[in-house]
Parts: C-alpha cells; sequence; structure tokens
C-alpha cells in the first residue's frame, strides 16, 4: 500500500515503509564515476573496511573526464583502477565507453523495483525505468561500498500528470523543462515524482529517461516512471536478473500537477533551470557554441533529431555533438546520422561527460553563450562568464543552423 | 554544538558549481577545496575561522560533488544557517562534519554582523532576536557530532 517510492523502499528495508519515516534500505546497485569514486574510495579506506559488500553490485563508469585531461587526472583514474581490480569489481566501464547513466541503462541494471544509488545528482534517470533511484554524495557511496545499506526518509510524492499527444517539434525535453517551470528548482525538494498520463505513455524509454534525468532539478530524489510494455521490452537481453513490476496502491500524494503537452518548444535560460520561456520568447539571441549530449540528451534518437534538421545545411556556430555512449555513437555512424551531422559542420567528440560540468572539452569564454542540450544552466557552469540555455535537440539543431536561437518547428 | 561568528550572506538557490566551480573538483587533496570555495559567486570570500554562512533557500542545490561541503568547511566556515538546503548537500554536509541550521534568519542579518548559532537546543541568535531552527534527528546529530561520517563509523567499531 502505497507510493512507488514506499513500495520500493518498504521492500529494500524489510518493513512498510511511509513519507517522512527513516528507513535503513539494502542498496540493489551502487553507481560511482570516476569524479566522485575518488573521494568515495578515500572515505571507504578511511573508514577501515577491508572489501567491499558485493563487488558485483557496484558498477563504476568513466566518464567526467574522459580522456583524462592531464596528470593529475590520469593518475586518480590509473588509481582507481587499480583499487577496482583489487576489489574484484568488474563492472568497470573504462573511457568511451560512455556516460554513466546511459551505460546503467545499456547495461540492464536499471531494473523496475530496484533500488539503486549512484554517486551522481542524475542518478535518479533510473526513475524512467520504474527503479527508486536517487543520488547521493561520495561518503554516503563508501557506506554503501562497505555495508550495502543506506538510511533514507521515504519521500512524500507529488503526482505529475501530463496529457495530449507531443507535436512536431516538442519533444521529452520541452515537457520536462515545463514541468520544471511549474515545480520550481525547490519545489519538490526532499519529495519523489511519480509521471502519469497519455503523452509519457507516449514517450520512448529515451524520453523517459529525459524527464526523470532532470527530476533533481526540481530538488526531488526520485523522478518515476511506472513500468509498461516498452520498459519490458527495452530490458529484454539486458536485465542483469529477476524483475518485479511496482505499481503505486492506494496510494496518498501530497500534491498534484496536471498539464497538457500542447505547448511550445522550452528554453531555460540562464542561471536558473526553472527560468523557462517559449522558445518565441527568446528566439534571436545569439549563440556561440551549440552542444548536444549529455546523460539527458545524448542517445540516439537525440543525435537523429538534430540531424533531421541539419541535414543537407550547414551550422552557423561551433557545433559539438557527444554521443552518451560508444553505442549511441556506433548506430549513429552505422546509419548515417553521424555522416550527416558532419556534412553539416559539427564536431562529434568521444561518448562523456564533455562540458556539461565545466570539465574540459568545448567549455566557454567569458561572454559566450551556448545552446545546450544539457540539465543545468547555473552561473559559470560551463566556463566563467558564459551563459548556458537549455533545450531540446531540436531547437539546439535549428539554433546550429542560424547561430541565434531559433524555433525548430520551421525546420520540420 | 554551540557557534558564533561574523556572518557572509548569500540569497536563494546557491548551487554547488558556484560554491565550488568544476574545474576544481580532480584531486584527492581536500584541503584545497576550501581555496576555492564560492568562487563561483564571491572571488571576495575569504572567511576567518568560525566565520558562518547564511543564506536564503535551496542552499546547495544541484550536484553530488562533496567537494562543496569541504570547501566550505576547509575555508574555515563552522556553520551554514539557510531557510532550506538542497537534499544531497543536507547528506553531504553531515557526512563531512560540516554543521547545518535550518532556520529563517535571513531577513534579520547583514553580511558582518555576528550571530549566535546552538544546536543542542535548536536556536540562532541574531540581531538581538531569537529565531528557532529544525533540530536533526538523533542518528544525524551523533554523526555530525562525531565529526563526519567516517569517523562515526570508526567510534563505533
Amino acid at each position: 500500500m502505497g507510493t512507488i517510492s514506499e513500495e520500493i523502499l518498504g521492500r529494500a528495508a524489510g518493513k512498510t515503509a511511509s513519507a517522512g519515516e527513516f528507513v535503513i534500505a539494502k542498496v540493489d546497485y551502487a553507481m560511482s564515476h570516476d569524479g566522485t569514486s575518488i573521494l568515495a574510495v578515500k572515505a571507504f579506506k578511511e573508514m577501515g573496511v577491508d572489501k567491499v559488500w558485493d563487488p558485483e553490485r557496484i558498477i563504476i563508469p568513466f566518464d567526467h573526464l574522459v580522456p583524462a585531461n592531464n596528470e593529475t587526472t590520469a593518475q586518480l583514474q590509473k588509481e582507481l583502477r587499480e583499487w577496482a581490480l583489487d576489489q574484484r569489481i568488474s563492472n568497470l566501464y573504462d573511457v568511451g565507453e560512455g556516460i554513466c547513466h546511459q551505460v546503467m541503462a545499456e547495461k540492464g541494471f536499471t531494473m523496475p523495483g530496484k533500488l539503486i544509488v549512484g554517486a551522481d545528482s542524475h542518478s535518479c534517470t533510473y526513475g524512467a525505468f520504474g527503479a527508486f533511484a536517487t543520488g547521493v554524495g561520495a561518503t554516503d557511496m563508501a557506506e554503501i561500498y562497505a555495508s550495502g545499506k543506506l538510511w533514507f526518509r521515504v519521500p512524500e510524492t507529488i503526482k505529475v500528470t501530463v496529457d495530449g499527444p507531443l507535436e512536431a517539434g516538442v519533444t521529452a525535453k520541452d515537457i520536462t523543462l515545463r514541468i520544471i517551470k511549474e515545480i520550481r528548482t525547490d519545489g519538490a525538494a526532499y519529495k519523489a515524482l511519480e509521471f502519469y498520463g497519455s503523452s509519457i505513455g507516449e514517450m520512448s524509454m529515451a524520453g523517459r529517461m529525459t524527464l526523470c534525468n532532470m527530476a533533481i532539478e526540481t530538488g526531488a530524489k526520485a523522478g518515476i516512471v511506472p513500468p509498461d510494455a516498452k520498459t519490458k521490452v527495452f530490458l529484454e537481453g539486458r536485465a542483469r536478473g529477476q524483475y518485479g513490476l511496482v505499481y503505486a496502491k492506494d496510494a496518498v500524494y501530497c500534491d498534484d500537477y496536471y498539464l497538457s503537452a500542447n505547448i511550445s518548444p522550452q528554453v531555460a535560460c540562464p542561471t536558473d533551470v526553472d527560468n523557462v520561456h517559449d522558445v518565441e520568447e527568446v528566439e534571436g539571441r545569439h549563440i556561440d557554441q551549440v552542444l548536444i549530449g549529455s546523460c539527458t540528451n545524448g542517445r540516439y534518437e537525440d543525435l537523429a533529431q538534430a540531424a533531421e534538421i541539419l541535414k543537407g545545411k550547414k551550422v552557423r556556430c561551433r557545433t559539438l555533438v557527444i554521443p552518451a555512449s560508444r553505442s549511441v555513437m556506433l548506430e549513429a555512424v552505422k546509419d548515417g546520422v553521424a555522416g550527416i551531422l558532419l556534412e553539416a559542420g559539427a564536431t562529434i567528440c568521444n561518448p562523456g561527460c564533455g562540458p556539461c560540468l565545466g570539465g574540459h572539452m568545448g567549455v566557454l569564454a567569458p561572454g559566450e553563450a551556448c545552446m545546450s542540450t544539457t540539465n543545468r544552466n547555473f552561473k559559470g557552469r560551463m566556463g566563467k562568464g558564459a551563459d548556458v540555455y537549455l533545450g531540446s535537440p531540436l531547437t539546439a539543431a535549428a539554433t546550429a543552423v542560424e547561430g541565434k536561437i531559433a524555433d525548430p518547428r520551421r525546420y520540420l | 554544538m554551540k557557534f558564533k561568528g561574523k556572518v557572509w550572506k548569500y540569497g536563494d538557490n546557491i548551487d554547488t558549481d558556484v560554491i565550488i566551480p568544476g574545474k576544481y573538483l580532480r584531486t584527492a587533496d581536500v584541503r584545497s577545496f576550501g581555496e576555492h570555495a564560492m568562487d563561483g559567486i564571491d572571488p571576495s570570500f575569504k572567511p576567518e575561522a568560525g566565520d558562518m554562512i547564511v543564506a536564503g533557500k535551496n542552499f546547495g542545490c544541484g550536484s553530488s560533488r562533496e567537494q562543496a561541503p569541504l570547501a566550505l568547511k576547509y575555508a574555515g566556515v563552522s556553520c551554514v544557517v539557510a531557510k532550506s538546503f538542497a537534499r544531497i548537500f543536507f547528506r553531504n554536509a553531515i557526512n563531512v562534519g560540516l554543521p547545518i541550521v535550518e532556520a529563517d534568519v535571513y531577513d534579520a542579518v547583514q553580511k558582518g554582523d555576528v550571530i549566535e548559532v546552538d544546536l543542542d537546543i535548536g536556536q540562532v541568535l541574531a540581531g538581538g532576536k531569537a529565531f528557532v531552527s529544525t533540530r536533526l534527528p538523533g542518528f544525524l546529530q551523533e554523526i555530525l557530532d562525531a565529526g563526519g561520517l567516517v569517523e562515526y563509523r570508526r567510534s563505533k567499531r
């Protein structure tokens, strides 16, 4: 009896779990990447524990600074590989495999009903598959490495319903940004979101990943889509084990949002993710760089949508395309999407997080502006003094064609 | 736990990217994070040991980087008082032993004021007035008292 979060946390804690309670729950899978693992391993060693609780349940993808940008990073990555080997952690996905959240899905760890914790704030992405998934910091991850358990406050849940067909030019990203505009950046703090409605049902698994990925941008602990036939199809031949479909039963929600999918393409303007406007309101603003990629929008369907607009055209500003994984990149190469993007003048970088968090590979100069399919437009995130606008791959591609923010519907 | 210190004041939604920008993250030298604290929003931020941060709502929103509370801790910040905290920052702060308090003192203080925080009774003294602050659940206060989760775990062995 309860929300999906109450059901999953209750199962993982071995007791009934109601919103507001604190529980100690067993974690099904734990993910930490090359960025957060550094401090997690340090804390784990300082805890004085010799062996991790279960090496098969720990996943370590390298994605944040790949390939290493300098000697310090290279040394830290070397030490992480050695630690993982020593701990017999075989699920280490090295440089080039892809962004952690995409790799987690492709490799079948993101199953309905599971409790998955990641040392990355966008770990809520796995809610797209009906899992309870949330982000924590390095020391909490060290605690999971050591014991396989963690404390949770069982969250209240906000029910979000989106109905109506997704019109041409409107994508899961636009719906997501619109939801964030409504809930605001802290409107779901400490809470979970559950998504319902015909628009969510219509979304592909890639689209649902975009939606759940950005749940954190409302402050939410988790964002969950109830599993359906699409979920099962995605997991066929991938799932790491048995799973059961978990649904809300006689749930009590703390709040209810209802939205129509009949909207314009949406753009989040600097420097808050809830500073969201219809594309018509911001069209024409100068853009120096377009970025299509990230855990939010670097999947095959995102690249294919961008190619749909860029086919036979030339970009008018620097355009970076960063596939979310090797598998995505391979598919784009095999079916010609990569060729279309290159012919249009885009630069395709290796799979990884790229400049999303201001690490390397495309950071901006002061005074420059980027139209990006990523998830955060915080002050200075992609370079001190640079502005970041967030939009869909379609909006980003249309913007690349014009060198200024453009409405993708004119190109479809 | 009691603290008395000078205030550095910031607004709502202070995110982890401004607390410590991404380019400073890749090192295991945790003390170096203190040199870059608040670099993304206030280059003049040079706290003396014991100074406090007072902020609006949703302090620490954004990434899971534990470098954010570590940066404040090693910069010398004794305590962060905000209207509310983002949840990952909240967990991280306790886990690294950075005291945090939810209290609505934002409108009552100016930068440079001296305020007093008493975690034990859940009170903040600011601008000549007493404000109620939320108290941590017992097990979290124990982690904080121990100096963080690593120290807490060690003390239990």
